[in-house]
């Protein structure tokens, strides 16, 4: 096969062709649309991230053009390989769905459900998840799990009762720096993030965690509770920087920087990680270069500055017709 | 008469020292692989047995041997699972405790077959005395020349060591068994890529049961046809059972495939019948991952024919009126037993052990422990069996090991066989808690087939 040869596969009837070796999600990121599933621990730039959370399982109901069996088994789309003539079912699938409803559930029966108390809230990805394909109502009955809140370090506090164990700021800690660290502690639904995070405070890149928690488990001490997101405007900026790419986005309230982050992508994927000198440091307006307006792509809270489903609009367009 | 090939020299006094065993026929399988035997014929050999992983899933042993990647020059290794730890199962402890060398003969044979030069058995934390025991074993037979540099002059060289695990049944998973020997914490791995292409240090790795690998001395020393002939179908030689619960003779034992489970269970010769006089209430014929049987299931098979134990026979009428062999573990439940209550303490056992990596298996295990323990102290809900049955089917197939499907599988068959049982605990939540339910009703699964 030629370097550039490319391989059809068809999630929820639409085709598309893709390099060989891509994964189901990353080929649906490329369609875009409904056709994406969720993945709330698959992040792009960290090797060895995705297949824990489950929320990404799709059916493959045709397995290749030379093997048409279907899979037996839902497959995690983040870290199965797309085969040429493979054929996919995403929101198509009653299975995918019900098995997905059952992922979120899960994924909440432990969850404090604070929303409106929690830093997060308006960007985070449990929220939009939940909004998206939960229940409105919980059939858990016990006690949730609860843990202490701890500082780890100047700049981030932990919050573990919020914490999806997705590994995402273990493999970032153990991936942006050299030594080896054990990031979760205990097992099962005892498990926590452990204090290794703490050893690595001295990290100049240990503040991009805050970033790739898809939670409020991970938080910038910093900004924490100083407004909702939401009243905030983000801005695209820049600077020189030695450490790090220096770009980033501006969480501004009126002229003063309320917070600064890195870029996310539509996925909530971080490109490129930026130094913590210009996450906490930099607060100045005058540090930055400032772009412009960033728009936040993702359909979630934040974008749409409200709580209700969207209203259809067919109706409209019916009137006009 | 049953013939023994694994156990058959177990009660000799002293057997677990080299001179003894040496002295009954140990090792001969290692002369007769190395000097005459090249490793693909020790391969073919095995394939020949038919002989299936005695670990739980019975995948075929020559099958899985052959499937190991050979790329030049990356070593390969074979890991031995000695970590036991399914509730109800205990055969390979009382294999390597008895006859520690016939796992050690087994490893090298099994070694040179697949062309491995450092081998390990990981063995369960909880087991250190047996692997002290294995130790000793292991330093006699470097001591006599079965170990080290150029066995026998074949010029094939092989190092075995023993690895313990911290307490830790998700160990036993074999990826998650690869993570904990390389020093990490035992999570299991995705698969693909699979232990045969990638495992141990990202080298070609086979994982086998103690049992398995010990099957393969008597393949070996009498060949695969051989063994092949005892049997019954794809389910062939002989199989260790740990029989628990209330039996009269509670044990290990070795079984020909294909005898009758009525005979396994009443006969003098194994279980010798259920306890006290009792009945028979259920049973779960291969450790706590398998799905239970009630009483009228055990013997027969919902068409009538007799069950036999046999991989088969076994998971005969599928999940609706089958079950599984599994790792052996046989375990009788009497009259007396409460089926809510075992439920319940299944679900508490792979609750604790979950590794928590995948949300389903993580959160759901613990919902189901808390739900069956309202159920067992009278305080549940009907809604809450079919809340159970919910839970269950939604972790079932949906995580990354399937730790998640033996948590499930165990709460699905008790719901599917023994609702009255669970209906009688919320409807009679004072009764229930002075005495057992009893039997539960016969269903009749051959005219619903009809
Ligand atoms: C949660 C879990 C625990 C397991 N524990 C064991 C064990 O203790 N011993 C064992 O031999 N296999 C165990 N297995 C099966 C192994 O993954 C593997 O299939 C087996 O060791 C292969 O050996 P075999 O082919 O000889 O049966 C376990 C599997 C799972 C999912
Ligand atoms: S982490 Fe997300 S879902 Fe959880 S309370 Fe905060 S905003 Fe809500
Ligand atoms: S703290 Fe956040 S990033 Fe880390 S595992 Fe928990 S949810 Fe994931
Ligand atoms: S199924 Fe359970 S034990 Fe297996 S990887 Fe997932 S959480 Fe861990």
């Amino acid at each position: 096969m030629s370097e550039d040869a490319k391989i059809k596969i068809t999630i929820d009837g639409i085709s598309t062709e893709v390099a060989p070796g891509t994964t189901i999600l990353n080929a649906a990121r490329m369609i875009g649309g409904d056709v994406v599933p969720p993945a709330m621990c698959y992040y792009s730039s960290l090797e060895g991230s995705g297949g824990k959370c489950r929320t990404c399982l799709v059916e493959v109901s045709k397995g290749s053009e030379k093997d048409p069996r279907p899979m037996p088994k839902l497959v995690v789309s983040c870290s199965t390989p797309v085969m040429d003539g493979m054929e996919v079912r995403n929101t198509t699938s009653a299975r995918v769905l019900e098995a997905r409803k059952g992922v979120v559930e899960f994924l909440l029966i432990n969850h404090p459900l604070d929303c409106p108390v929690c830093d997060q809230a308006g960007e985070c990805h449990l929220q939009d998840l939940a909004f998206e394909h939960g229940l409105s109502k919980t059939r858990y009955e016990f006690k949730r799990r609860e843990f202490d809140k701890v500082d780890i370090g100047e700049y981030i506090k932990l919050h573990m009762t919020r914490c999806i164990l997705c590994y995402r700021c273990v493999y970032t800690a153990n991936q942006l720096t050299n030594g080896r660290e054990h990031g979760v502690l205990k097992r099962g639904d005892a498990a926590e993030i452990g204090t290794f995070i703490e050893k690595n405070l001295n990290n100049d890149f240990i503040g991009n965690v805050i970033d790739v928690c898809p939670v409020g488990a991970l938080t910038d001490k910093s900004f924490r509770f100083r407004s909702r997101v939401w009243y905030t405007k983000p801005m695209d900026a820049h600077c020189e920087c030695t450490k790090c790419s220096g770009k980033v986005v501006l969480w501004m309230i009126g002229d003063e920087v309320a917070r600064v982050t890195a870029r996310k992508d539509a996925y909530g994927e971080v490109k490129d990680f930026i130094c913590n000198e210009c996450r906490f440091e930099k607060k100045e307006k005058t540090d930055w270069i400032v772009e412009g307006p960033r728009t936040i792509s993702k359909h979630s809270v934040i974008s749409a500055n409200h709580y209700e489903r969207e209203i259809p609009k067919h109706t409209i367009l019916l009137n006009k017709a | 008469m049953t013939r023994k090939l694994l156990l058959e020299n177990d009660h000799i006094e002293g057997i677990r020292t080299y001179d003894v065993y040496r002295k009954n026929g140990g090792y001969r399988s290692v002369e007769k692989a190395l000097k005459t035997m090249s490793p693909d014929e020790v391969v073919e050999e095995v394939k020949k047995s038919g002989l299936r992983g005695r670990g739980g899933a019975g995948f075929p042993t020559g099958m899985k041997w052959s499937f190991l990647a050979k790329p030049d020059g990356v070593p390969r290794h074979l890991l031995c699972n000695a970590d036991e730890s399914e509730p109800g199962t205990f055969k390979d402890r009382y294999l390597m405790e008895r006859i520690p060398h016939l796992l050690i003969e087994g490893m090298i044979v099994s070694s040179f077959a697949l062309g491995a030069n450092q081998s390990y058995i990981y063995i369960r934390g909880e087991y250190m005395y047996v692997l002290q025991i294995l130790e000793k074993a292991i330093q006699e037979a470097y001591a006599n020349g079965w170990l080290g540099k150029n066995i026998l002059g074949s010029g094939y060289d092989l190092d075995l060591s023993v690895a313990p695990g911290a307490g830790a049944y998700i160990c036993g998973e074999e990826t998650a068994l690869i993570e904990s020997l390389e020093g990490e914490r035992g999570n299991p791995r995705m698969k693909p890529p699979f232990p045969a292409v990638k495992g141990l240090w990202q080298r070609p790795t086979v994982v086998n049961n103690v049992e398995t690998i010990a099957a393969v001395v008597p393949i070996i020393n009498d060949g695969g046809d051989e063994y092949a002939k005892i049997g019954v179908g794809r389910s062939t030689g002989t199989k260790l059972i740990s029989a628990s619960g209330n039996i009269n003779k509670p044990g290990v034992y070795e079984i020909e495939l294909g005898v009758s489970v009525e005979d396994f269970l009443y006969s003098d010769q194994y279980c010798g019948g259920i306890k006290n006089g009792k009945k028979l209430k259920a049973c779960v014929p291969g450790g706590s991952s398998v799905p239970v049987l009630p009483h009228f299931l055990v013997c027969k098979t919902a068409t009538g024919t007799d069950r036999l134990m046999t991989y088969e026979s076994l998971a005969e009428g599928g999940f609706e009126t089958g079950s599984m062999l599994g790792s052996g573990g046989f375990i009788v439940y009497d009259e007396d037993q409460c089926m809510v209550k075992n439920t319940w303490n299944f679900a508490r056992f792979y609750h604790h052990e979950s590794c928590g990596q995948c949300s389903p298996c993580r959160e759901g295990t613990g919902w189901m422990k808390k739900v069956l323990h309202n159920l067992e102290l009278g305080k549940g809900k009907v809604e809450d069996i079919d809340l159970l049955w919910d839970i269950q089917s939604k972790i079932e197939g949906n995580t990354i090991c399937p730790l998640g499907d033996a948590a499930a599988w165990p709460v699905a068959a008790a719901i599917r066989h023994f609702r009255e049982e669970f209906e009688w605990h919320v409807n009679e939540p004072v009764l229930s808690q002075t005495r057992n339910f009893g039997l539960v009703s016969e269903k009749s699964f051959i005219t619903q087939t009809v």
